[in-house]
């Protein structure tokens, strides 16, 4: 890829980024969050149009206009999220698009994919009904379907984010043994570790350009993390010490099935307490979601108590939960926490609209809602336009701090935390930690649910490990050991 | 070959938004000019007297008000409803229930106290509507039933329900025609200007445009129900009883509708027969698109498509042009000033390649 531009109304994604692959090779491309490695793969997948540069295979130049095109080329993309037809089985999946003529010949397909399967130690069975597969299993599905198709270069969005520690390091194998046959693949990432551990090469980028490549053997971790940032990638938090008192919120027994009617949270019971950080710690998909959706009163518990203050409060109920003052930080702030075309001040008085003085008998107070919302934007200091624009015109970060204004700026007891800092920059996720920090010093309790780990580690007093919807151990911060909670994270208990 | 993309563009300053309904008629103008042509007609004249047949004089100028009259109410009632993502396509029928109320009001309580009578008639006529459009809101919150289709075919529903009153309770006596005995005098709107058919009814529909404005700015119910419509999920996560919210807002909407059939019963016809409504209660839809779903908007769609609609027998007389040109105009009216409302955010490029 040689200076390939891609814009966007007014805002350059990438600009003039360079990006070389050789046979036989994993290049790391790193970057924060709208640092423009999603569209640079995009662009190189032939879902964008380039508005500058060149891309070349093999030394000849080509054109893509659509995903097909990058297929024909032997590319293939792997995304975060597994584009997989649920119901089908993985020979099904495998050949969707690839059928040839208007009969299917499942035997021959069955054959190749067989000798695909043996080839590079993917075993799985044809005829296996996707949904009963395992995330990691999922995955493998998805490198078979782009070798069938004949792929030489893999890209792979954030393979590992969903994946169990042992799962990546079967991920890692299967790598090496594609790398061994010559293919060639592009990591993305930014997880550093994992990054040094299987790359050969690494390309940075920061706000749509290419700010360095480096040979992993001749980088280290700091250097490619404040590569990533442009400055010291350090949090300087303050990490104050507060008097873990009484019990603040209380899950006695929950049981909650998903959307699709499987149990989800697994008679779980836990204690928060004031002054301490619960980090709730698991693999993305193991009840995370469910639990947060049960506390936040979105769904009612199939049996289990919760208890506020000692106070039992009714299931499903989102009014009762928020009347006993806890604040909650939804895991999806687009489709949960916000309405995106309302304006930033009308978000801010979500949860205190019927109280007075925002209203006043079914009235509401216009002169109230703008102190309301004044006092949130500059204790929280969000950046907007006023607080008249639509919430949507906030970044990512700046969206979050709208949420944590509003949940946080009644003191609350408790604060119930769901993935926080999901899809924030290092900036932004720093203001979030020590919020979270702030209010524990404060004399609350929070209950931080995280996939990231280091997240958990850095801010938690306390650590539980959620795996299929059970809660699989306890430890403190202070003993805290890594390989122990990520085998309870892949379900091994010891 | 060249390809066009639709992408999104910035937003755009607030004053647009002003702009655009204006821009959306000029050029509805233009493009309705090439059937004008085609019929003969000279454009200017065929305008001129459009414009002059519509609001050239006060006689006019009041009966383009009078016509305006239930169109500001399907339109405020359609409008009211979208805004929380309740698809009222039913306001025809609830407008239908309000008629009947209104008439047997009128009919039958004769022993009322006069003073008395207008304000049942608005009362049960508004609730008629309301409690109809109750239907399909029930059968959405509670049975996920798509009230699109639900409330289309209540439409139908209460067709019938009128006809079978016309044919039975409500049959004028003596008559062999479907339609009912005339309301007595104590129930006509009052004419507030002589000389013409300026009545109350106009008042009632710019009271409801106040009112309307009013809930959805000032009030708590206003931004919930704003907030059902435009994230159902944060709305439920916040704490805001979004089934309550969706039934309080099909009730204001049927009400609405119903009072446009209190108004043709009391003001118009004064009297309930079949083809009541020329479908006020469809065009109200198209209304509160053309007026963004907003009440001022809707007022002033109200009274473009009420000019149209007086102006086009005058235009028909002087420049030989079919009355037909109405539904045209309107037709186009709507798709220009949707695809400028598309194009405030998105824009299309064209890429040579």
């Amino acid at each position: 890829m040689r200076a390939v531009t891609k814009r966007f109304v007014d805002v350059i994604a990438n600009d003039k980024v360079d990006l070389k692959l050789y046979p036989k090779e994993v290049v790391g491309l790193l970057g924060e969050n709208g640092a423009g490695k999603t569209t640079l793969m995009n662009v190189l997948f032939g879902y964008y149009n380039l508005d500058g540069g060149k891309l070349l295979i093999n030394g000849e130049e080509v054109t893509f206009s659509s995903p097909r095109d990058a297929i024909n080329h032997g590319i293939a993309m792997i995304h975060q999220h597994f584009t997989l037809v649920q119901t089908q089985t993985v020979l099904e999946n495998v050949m969707i698009g690839m059928e040839g003529s208007f009969f299917l010949d499942k035997k021959k397909a069955t054959v190749k994919l067989l000798k695909i399967e043996q080839e590079f130690g993917l075993n799985l069975d044809p005829k296996a009904i996707v949904w009963t597969l395992s995330i990691g299993e999922q995955q493998k599905l998805e490198i078979l379907k782009a070798l069938y198709r004949g792929a030489k270069i893999l890209i792979m969005d954030e393979p590992t984010a969903v994946l169990a520690p042992i799962e990546t390091i079967e991920l890692f194998e299967t790598l090496h043994t594609l790398v061994d046959s010559g293919h060639s693949i592009i990591f993305i990432s930014h997880h550093l570790q994992e990054v040094m551990e299987i790359c050969d090469r690494v390309v940075v980028l920061r706000t749509g350009k290419r700010v360095a490549g480096r040979k992993v053997s001749e980088s280290s971790i700091p250097e490619l993390a404040s590569l990533m940032v442009g400055r010291e990638l350090l949090e300087r938090l303050e990490k104050g010490e507060a008097k873990v008192g009484t019990p603040v919120l209380e899950a006695k027994n929950l049981k909650g099935r998903n959307n699709r009617g499987l149990i989800a949270v697994d008679n779980l019971s836990f204690t928060l307490r004031e002054g301490e950080i619960l980090g709730v710690a698991g693999v993305s998909g193991n009840g995370q979601t469910e639990l947060s959706e049960i506390l936040f009163g979105q769904v009612k518990p199939e049996e289990g108590e919760i208890f506020v203050s000692g106070k039992s409060i009714p299931g499903g109920n989102p009014s009762a939960i928020i009347k006993t003052g806890m604040a909650r930080i939804p895991e999806d702030r687009i489709t949960t926490g916000l309405f995106m075309d309302l304006s930033v001040k009308e978000n801010m008085i979500l949860e205190s609209h019927v109280n007075e003085p925002i209203s006043k008998n079914g009235l509401i107070n216009m002169q109230e809602i703008r102190s309301f919302s004044q006092n949130c934007i500059d204790n929280f200091s969000v950046k907007t336009d006023g607080m008249d624009v639509p919430v949507k015109t906030l970044s990512g970060g700046n969206l979050q701090k709208v949420i944590l204004a509003r949940e946080l700026s009644g003191n609350p007891k408790v604060v119930v935390a769901c993935q926080p800092t999901r899809g924030l920059d290092v900036g932004a996720m720093e203001y979030v930690h020590q919020a979270m920090l702030n209010q524990k010093t404060a004399g609350s309790g929070v209950l931080l649910i995280s996939d990231d780990l280091d997240e958990i580690f850095l801010l938690s007093d306390r650590i539980i490990v959620m795996y299929e919807g059970k809660i699989m151990g306890e430890m403190s911060s202070k003993e805290a050991d890594r390989d122990k909670i990520g085998l309870w994270m892949s379900g091994v208990s010891s | 070959m060249i390809s066009m993309s639709i992408v999104k563009r910035k937003p755009l300053p607030s004053w647009v938004i002003l702009v655009i309904p204006v821009a959306a008629v000029f050029v509805t103008l233009l493009i309705t000019s090439i059937p004008i042509i085609i019929a003969g007609g000279n454009v200017f004249k065929a305008y001129g007297a459009l414009f002059y047949g519509a609001l050239g004089s006060k006689f006019n100028l009041l009966e383009t008000f009078v016509k305006a009259s239930p169109l500001v109410l399907t339109g405020l009632a359609v409008a009211f409803a979208f805004r929380a993502r309740f698809w009222n396509i039913g306001a025809e029928g609830q407008l239908f229930a309000g008629a009947i109320a209104a008439t047997w009001v009128g009919v039958y309580f004769t022993w009322l106290p006069v003073f008395l009578i207008l304000p049942l008639m608005l009362l049960l006529g508004f609730l008629a509507g309301g409690l109809w459009a109750t239907i399909p809101a029930f059968l959405k919150t509670k049975l996920k039933v798509d009230d699109v289709v639900t409330t289309l075919l209540l439409n139908y529903v209460m067709l019938h329900i009128m006809g079978a009153l016309l044919f039975g309770p409500l049959q004028m006596p003596g008559s062999a025609w479907p339609r009912s005995a005339s309301i007595m005098d104590s129930a006509f709107y009052p004419i507030l200007i002589a000389r013409s058919r300026f009545h109350f009814g106009i008042i009632i529909s710019f009271v409801a445009i106040l009112a309307i404005w009013f809930i959805n700015s000032k009030t708590v119910f206003g931004y919930q129900s704003r907030g059902v419509g435009i994230n159902l999920e944060a709305a439920k996560f916040g704490g805001i009883n979004t089934g309550m919210v969706i039934l309080k807002t099909a009730i204001i909407s049927g009400g609405l509708a119903g009072l446009a059939g209190v108004g043709e019963i009391a003001a118009i016809h004064h009297h309930l027969m079949m083809d009541i409504s020329p479908g006020y209660g469809y065009t109200g839809i198209v209304i509160a698109m053309l007026g963004n779903l907003h009440p001022i908007g809707v007022a002033l769609a109200a009274f473009f498509f009420s000019i149209i609609s007086v102006g086009a027998q005058t235009m028909s007389r002087v420049a030989g042009i079919p009355i037909y040109i109405t539904g045209i105009i309107e037709g186009v009216s709507l798709m220009t000033m949707l695809i400028f409302l598309l194009l405030t955010e998105y824009k299309i490029r064209w890429t040579k390649s």
